[in-house]
């Protein structure tokens, strides 16, 4: 079917942007839900061992939303990524490619480098770092942050808050210096 | 007022499959990103804000109502110091993991277990910071 392989082919940014970007108009009309993911894993928190800390007591029920929402995500990385799987991924820039290749990671048909998300290698101090320290400072610095690339990113900057244009450009400003100068160290 | 949990869960589902097809989910595309020589990621806000801001601003000027037939609020976001010191967190961590909260679900479900321990790490960094939110600047 045409259209099949249309969707299954990876989409450009002009498909995905505008699609992204339609989600905060579809939850604010389905019940004036502010687009934002990291609150779903303060949700997951609240609901699962909110032990005795107060930011974790509150009506998570009345939050159950989000539960669906990022539900939604794991069937939607199923279907886009096993049921549309692509026959040849989107290229990635020579450049980033030929760096990369310098720390040792190979490109391959994946969305994660093989290399360093790996059961098998995860347990070195480097990919532990990246894995878990990384992992855990998502979680950490979002709710810090008050939000994550949806919420202040999208969210954020399309409803003009400044305090997200001063999140989002930090975000980014530690991204920068992370890739370019923390990441290469910690692959060498 | 109507709970709508399928609802929610269908646009959660379009949404996974649109960052998985738009490879916003990619560790490899947010090198590029970061490293600045792709213009994927980039296209994609510079594409995704403007359709919500539009969006928003048609709401706004035709007054359209939410299915419950509320009026559309927008919460205002109060700046406090934490958005500082919690971006530059964020920030590593992002460009560590490849993976903002949204990208770590869409990884599990596109079939890569591994990506669990990101959202356990995640979790753990969400309690931490809950627990020590009194005592830390903000």
């Amino acid at each position: 079917m045409e259209i099949f392989e249309l969707l299954r082919r990876p989409w450009p940014w002009y498909v995905a942007g505008p699609l992204i970007g339609l989600m905060v108009p579809l939850l604010l009309l389905a019940g004036n839900k502010m687009l934002g993911i990291s609150s779903t894993l303060r949700q997951v928190c609240a609901m699962c061992f909110p032990g005795n800390v107060p930011f974790l007591k509150y009506n998570w029920k009345e939050q159950l939303w989000n539960i669906f929402f990022a539900l939604g995500l794991l069937l939607g990385g199923f279907i886009g990524g096993v049921l549309l799987k692509p026959v040849a991924n989107m290229p990635l820039s020579p450049a980033t490619l030929h760096a990369l290749s310098g720390y040792g990671i190979s490109p391959q048909e994946n969305i994660l480098p093989i290399e360093i998300f790996n059961w098998a290698h995860l347990f070195t101090w480097q990919h532990l770092l990246i894995v878990v320290g990384g992992g855990f400072l998502v979680g950490f610095g979002t709710r810090y942050a008050g939000g994550c690339t949806s919420g202040h990113g999208i969210f954020g900057l399309a409803t003009m808050q400044w305090p997200s244009l001063v999140a989002v450009a930090l975000f980014f400003i530690s991204g920068i210096l992370t890739s370019n100068f923390l990441l290469p160290l910690l692959l060498k | 007022m109507k709970k709508r949990y399928f609802l929610y869960l269908l646009l959660g589902t379009i949404f996974g499959i649109t960052l998985m097809k738009g490879d916003a989910v990619s560790w490899f595309r947010m090198q590029e990103m970061f490293r600045f020589q792709g213009f994927q990621m980039y296209g994609i806000f510079m594409t995704a804000i403007p359709t919500a801001a539009l969006s928003i601003f048609i709401i706004k000027k035709f007054k359209i109502k939410t299915l419950d037939g509320q009026p559309v609020r927008i919460l205002k976001k109060k700046f406090n110091w934490g958005y500082v010191y919690g971006g530059i967190l964020f920030g590593i961590g992002w460009a560590l993991t490849g993976a903002c909260p949204g990208p770590i679900y869409v990884q599990i479900g596109s079939g890569l277990s591994i990506a669990v321990v990101t959202l356990i790490s995640a979790l753990l960094g969400t309690w931490v910071y809950s627990y020590l939110k009194p005592r830390l600047p903000h």
